[in-house]
């Protein structure tokens, strides 16, 4: 094709590609070593529990990823509109290029093959490798681990404006804190008994919509002892924001010490609990005045 | 060239007025208001629940009605229909009024009508911005210290609502109904007083909002969730009836530019030659036709809820929050493209003209748009990856969610092979272009980490979406609002606006918009969920810098309303007719445009971006012989 | 007037329409509650409240809310309660409403009290929740306690705020324990929203009436 009205020669033109992919060799080379060794041990939720460490490499992978995308089109956009600007007062034509039908077929591919890789990678966390990736799969979940009867049930109530939680294999105890064993499976049924909250335990990576009438199951598998944050994910009233707690994962023998010490404290009050169920059904009354 | 119908006779300025426009139009909203009450009052008489709660949500609803009413008949939108039932004929009289007071007048005319809309949707989007900068004052404190709890959940529903609603229209509003006639040849739009009709149900819808505070605020933020809804204050009836009036005007705006786009283009103007802002009009037009409705629907069963004792959304009753889920974002998903996709259009529109160039794969950018309109309705369920429902639909949900972004790659493949060569020149339009696809570029990026599940789990409510969204429509959207008012208010209004000013605006907003939501991410990974007036005090350094930030950005805004000012009212240079040299058939017509546009409907003879291109003809063949247009 | 002139006031129109937005929008965010201090100081300090069925008065006077008695004996409408930092705060509460009971009955126990709880001057150790007519409830500090409600048929039953002891009501005691300094919500975990949906409308989220802050200074 003759590129009319330019002074740049055809011999240049290759130049400018040879330098952008330089420029985004050498800063993608900088990026993906420094983001998935240096930030990526820094990157959310942590490891605290086996779905936290995969959503820690989904974000690690994914930021390394999407870097040397980033840079390629910043470097085209930044290298482009500094080469071709134009200061003259004199508005000039540049060359009439309405497409490149192979590189545009090119450029199709290429981000449908990164999509679709990305998806299945995605779907193959969510469903096989990571049993829904601590996210509430609703009453009747797909991605299920295998040994699933082992598990401590804990379900979590929502209210405006706490969190309680019931522990049907300790004679249905309530609390208004929660602790977990170290290297155990738990599995959390979260319900809410007035509007939608979300159970959001930032260290374990588990957040599961808190819907009324609405039994959402989420499954983790917790590793080392710690602390982890209890938050509210979705929007729930006035307090939204004050529905914070700490809740800790502790050795298995600490764990017991404490749930019996709350069934002790409970025990008043333990008659008054309706009967352990999946969800829980408060009448939307009006109480007139 | 005819301007306007005959002169009236002089008459003292206060009798302008008496007769059908907003004044009278605000005096009948407000009796009707005070009237629907008095009804609603009536209504309420005995009835427990309603008494009870010191708000009386019937009345509130019926004062709303009666004031709608009040304030389309003191417009005069029911002169037309009853003088068809009185057997007159059929005229569009409104478009003749003259002078500046057709501005505050129902009027046919689809260039007042763009006016009316870039002042009137402008104005609301000033008082959502001054909420956003009351709401960073409260984050400086990680307590409540500002405004309470309470006012500050209002302030932020206010804020997004406001936004939504505003930014719903804040292309297609001004610009769609100006240039759309104007670039495909056509005198006027398809249905003229429908589309009087759009923008006059944006003022009662803004003013009904604003209303919410005084009857307790908005607890909801602007998604309005049952049964966070249903149990709040009146507050949430002025959400309601304000997002429905918002869901009609859209609904009606999508018709009425589809069908002026599908019927009304220029011979000559085949959809190959059609300007690609006109094709993001279009699939935009789609979107609102299909996608309004259904956000009507869903909050009139909120509505009913609330009011009429139904139970469509509460769950030991029947009903079931996710209906409400489901509803809202199927409406609420492609609303993220009603604001993206004309943000597209503009910036495509753009680029050709200040890189010289031809636009680089037109079809593609097409095939993108219409992609983004086909998977739009498709994707809705990403906003519910954790709820617990379906949950074995979300790998679908999640492919679908991605393959968006093929759509969307197009869009930045035609700006990259457009610049290409180009001989690019940095005028305010061209920079807001420009940094539309840097800020867009974060933003859609951003959203393939909530695409996918693992990574939503972590990210999902938390203020990384609110970065992401904020990048893809304050960023995307608003940027390439201004590019389309730097771009084309010189045709708009006959004048320059001042390009030193527009540059400092420029810059200050391009830096402090990424200084005040790039940090936002990081909130979002270290654990400070949505919608909080309170965060862990660990993150006070890096809200502190935020709403520093933001405050600089905000005043960005007054520059760009000190220039508009200066530049309108005391500088008033004359702009030329075309004077960025554009092929577009809009820059064709006088300045002012005539009030017909087009004396003679014109001849499409070639695509509006044949730059450099030996031999192309002019865009279109305007007089009566074939003369070449001026300015090509 | 010229043009030039027109635009101007025009835009002093607007100008003038925007100051009225703000000022609308800004005043709405100033309202708060009176705050009162507790009586006494660190480390011990003393709080009265009561709870009334409906306020009486303006601007929500079918509306269920607390009081708070300031150091000089009056009754306050007001929820922003003032208590030193470590200390032991003993709260005394007149509850003049009718039971509505618990939506969740794990709060009918009591938890983050120190000592004995007592209902009309007998101590108890748990609440049947169906009783229940409010909570006082600090979630951050731990502290939760059942108020007891009065009979449905009890006579003379208060109905404008600020009721007095003559009239038909419960009188809880107990005492928490404050830590650092810091700003706490407490709120009532009863539905006790008469007429709104779920019962947690109206004064279930205002300040002033079932929910407010303690400052801890």
């Amino acid at each position: 094709m003759t590129i009319p009205h330019t002074e740049v020669g055809p011999a240049r033109v290759p130049r400018h590609w040879l330098r952008m992919v330089v420029i985004w060799a050498v800063l993608s080379a900088v990026a993906i070593p420094l983001i998935v060794l240096v930030l990526g041990p820094h990157l959310p939720p942590g490891r605290m529990t086996s779905e936290a460490g995969s959503q820690r490499d989904a974000n690690t992978l994914m930021t390394a990823l999407l870097a040397p995308i980033v840079v390629s089109v910043l470097v085209f956009f930044l290298y482009s509109i500094v080469a071709f600007r134009e200061r003259g007062a004199a508005i000039v034509d540049g060359p009439p290029l309405r497409g490149h039908v192979p590189m545009q077929t090119a450029w199709v591919l290429f981000t449908s093959v990164i999509v679709v890789a990305l998806a299945a990678w995605g779907s193959y966390t969510l469903i096989v490798s990571s049993h829904g990736a601590g996210g509430g799969q609703g009453p009747d979940p797909v991605a299920v681990p295998s040994h699933r009867s082992q598990d401590l049930v804990v379900q979590v109530i929502g209210q405006q404006w706490n969190w309680t939680y019931r522990f049907p294999a300790y004679q249905d105890v309530e609390t208004d804190h929660l602790e977990l064993p170290n290297h155990s499976p738990i599995e959390f049924h979260v319900t809410s008994l007035d509007v939608t909250h979300s159970f959001w335990a930032y260290q374990l990576g588990v957040k599961a919509d808190a819907v009324p009438g609405v039994d959402n199951v989420a499954f983790v598998h917790t590793r080392d002892d710690g602390n982890f944050n209890i938050r509210c994910a979705e929007l729930c009233g006035l307090w939204h924001g004050h529905m914070f707690q700490t809740g800790n994962v502790v050795t298995p023998v600490a764990f017991k010490s404490w749930i019996s010490s709350e069934q002790k404290a409970e025990a008043p009050n333990l008659r008054y609990l309706p009967p352990f169920g999946r969800t829980y059904f408060p009448a939307p009354f009006r109480r007139a005045g | 060239m005819t301007t306007y119908a005959a002169e009236r006779p002089l008459l003292p300025a206060w009798r302008g007025l008496i007769g059908f426009n907003m004044f009278t139009a605000l005096a009948l909203g407000a009796g009707g208001w005070f009237l629907g009450a008095w009804i609603g009052g009536q209504i309420a008489v005995g009835n427990d629940y309603l008494i009870a709660t010191d708000q009386n949500d019937v009345g509130i609803l019926m004062g709303y009605l009666f004031g709608l009413i009040g304030w389309l008949g003191g417009l005069g939108f029911f002169n037309y229909p009853v003088s068809r039932l009185l057997g007159r004929p059929a005229t569009v009289r409104e478009k003749e009024s003259g002078g500046a007071a057709r501005y505050f007048t129902l009027c046919t005319d689809h260039k007042v009508v763009g006016i009316q809309y870039f002042f009137g949707v402008g104005i609301f989007f000033f008082i959502g911005g001054l909420n956003a900068m009351l709401m960073r004052t409260e984050l400086l404190r990680p307590v409540e210290r500002a405004w309470p709890a309470g006012q500050y959940l209002s302030l932020m529903s206010l804020h997004g609502t406001m936004m939504i609603m505003m930014t719903s229209a804040f292309i297609l509003g001004p610009f769609g109904n100006y240039f759309v006639p104007l670039m495909i040849g056509a005198r006027r739009m398809a249905f003229p007083r429908i589309e009087a009709l759009t923008f006059w149900l944006v003022p009662p819808a803004g003013l009904i909002l604003l209303s919410a505070i005084a009857f307790g605020g908005i607890p909801t933020g602007w998604t309005g969730y049952a049964p966070l809804g249903t149990e709040g204050r009146s507050g949430m009836d002025a959400y309601i009836f304000a997002f429905m009036l918002i869901g009609l005007s859209l609904t009606l705006t999508g018709i009425n530019l589809l069908t002026t786009i599908l019927t009304m283009r220029a011979p000559g103007l085949t959809w190959t030659r059609l300007p690609i802002f006109v094709w993001g009009v279009l699939s935009t037009s789609i979107l609102m036709a299909l996608a309004a409705p259904v956000l009507i629907a869903a909050l009139l069963m909120e509505l009913m809820d609330r009011a009429a004792n139904t139970s469509f959304y509460l769950t030991s009753s029947g009903g079931s929050p996710y209906l409400y889920e489901n509803l809202f974002w199927f409406f609420g998903h492609p609303e993220v493209y009603i604001l993206a996709l004309p943000g597209f259009g503009i910036v495509l529109e753009i680029l050709p003209v200040f890189a010289r160039k031809p636009l680089w794969g037109y079809k593609l950018a097409v095939a993108g748009m219409l992609g983004v309109t086909f998977l739009s309705f498709m994707v809705w369920q990403h906003h519910l990856f954790v709820s617990g429902m379906n949950s074995g639909l979300r790998p679908f949900y999640m492919l679908t969610t991605e393959l968006i972004s093929i759509p969307t790659g197009f869009i930045f493949l035609n700006a990259m092979g457009t610049l290409w060569h180009g001989r690019i020149r940095f005028t305010v339009p061209m920079l807001f272009a420009l940094a539309f696809f840097f800020n867009f570029l974060i933003g859609g990026l951003s959203g393939i980490f909530l695409s996918d599940v693992p990574s939503d789990v972590t990210t999902h409510g938390s203020y990384f979406v609110m970065a992401h969204f904020h990048y893809t429509i304050m960023g995307g959207l608003v940027f390439a609002f201004f590019a389309a008012v730097y771009y084309w208010l010189p045709k708009m209004t006959g004048v320059v606006l001042n390009e030193r000013l527009g540059k400092i605006h420029f810059w200050l907003m391009f830096v402090f918009f990424n200084l005040t939501f790039f940090p936002l991410f990081a909130a979002g990974f270290l654990d400070m969920p949505r919608r909080v007036s309170t965060y862990a005090p660990s993150l006070q350094t890096l809200n502190d810098f935020v709403s520093a930030s933001a405050f600089v950005l905000g005043s960005s805004m007054l520059i760009f309303i000190a220039n508009l000012i200066y530049s309108l009212v005391f500088a008033r240079i004359p702009a030329a007719e075309n004077p960025w040299a554009s092929r577009g058939l809009e820059w064709q017509v006088p300045t002012p445009v005539p009030l017909e546009n087009f004396e003679r409907i014109p001849i499409v003879n070639s695509g509006p971006y044949e730059y450099g291109v030996e031999g192309a003809p002019p865009t279109a063949t305007l007089g009566p012989v074939a003369v070449p247009a001026a300015g090509s | 007037m010229n043009r030039a002139g027109r635009v101007l006031a025009v835009s002093a129109g607007i100008a003038f329409a925007a100051a009225l937005t703000a000022y609308y929008i800004v005043s709405y965010l100033m309202m708060t509650p009176p705050s009162v201090a507790a009586s006494g100081s660190a480390p011990r300090a003393r709080l009265t409240l009561q709870t009334v069925a409906s306020l009486g008065f303006k601007p929500h006077p079918d509306w269920v809310s607390y009081l708070a008695k300031n150091p000089q004996g009056k009754w306050v409408h007001g929820t922003i309660l003032k208590v030193p930092a470590h200390s032991l705060v003993t709260v005394t509460i007149y509850q003049y409403d009718t039971a509505t009971g618990l939506r969740n009955p794990f709060w009918g126990g009591f938890h983050g009290t120190v000592g004995p709880v007592t209902v009309n001057g007998k101590a108890i150790k748990t609440l049947d929740p169906s009783l229940a007519s409010h909570t006082f409830a600090i979630p951050d500090l731990g502290v939760s306690v059942p108020l007891k409600g009065v009979a449905d048929k009890a006579p003379n039953q208060c109905s404008v705020a600020p009721c007095t002891l003559a009239e038909a009501h419960n009188t809880i005691v107990f005492t928490f324990r404050t830590g650092k300094r810091g700003t706490f919500r407490w709120q009532c975990f009863v539905p006790c929203a008469a007429g709104f949906i779920l019962g947690f409308g109206g004064p279930m989220q205002s300040l002033g009436y079932m929910d407010g802050l303690l400052e801890v200074v």
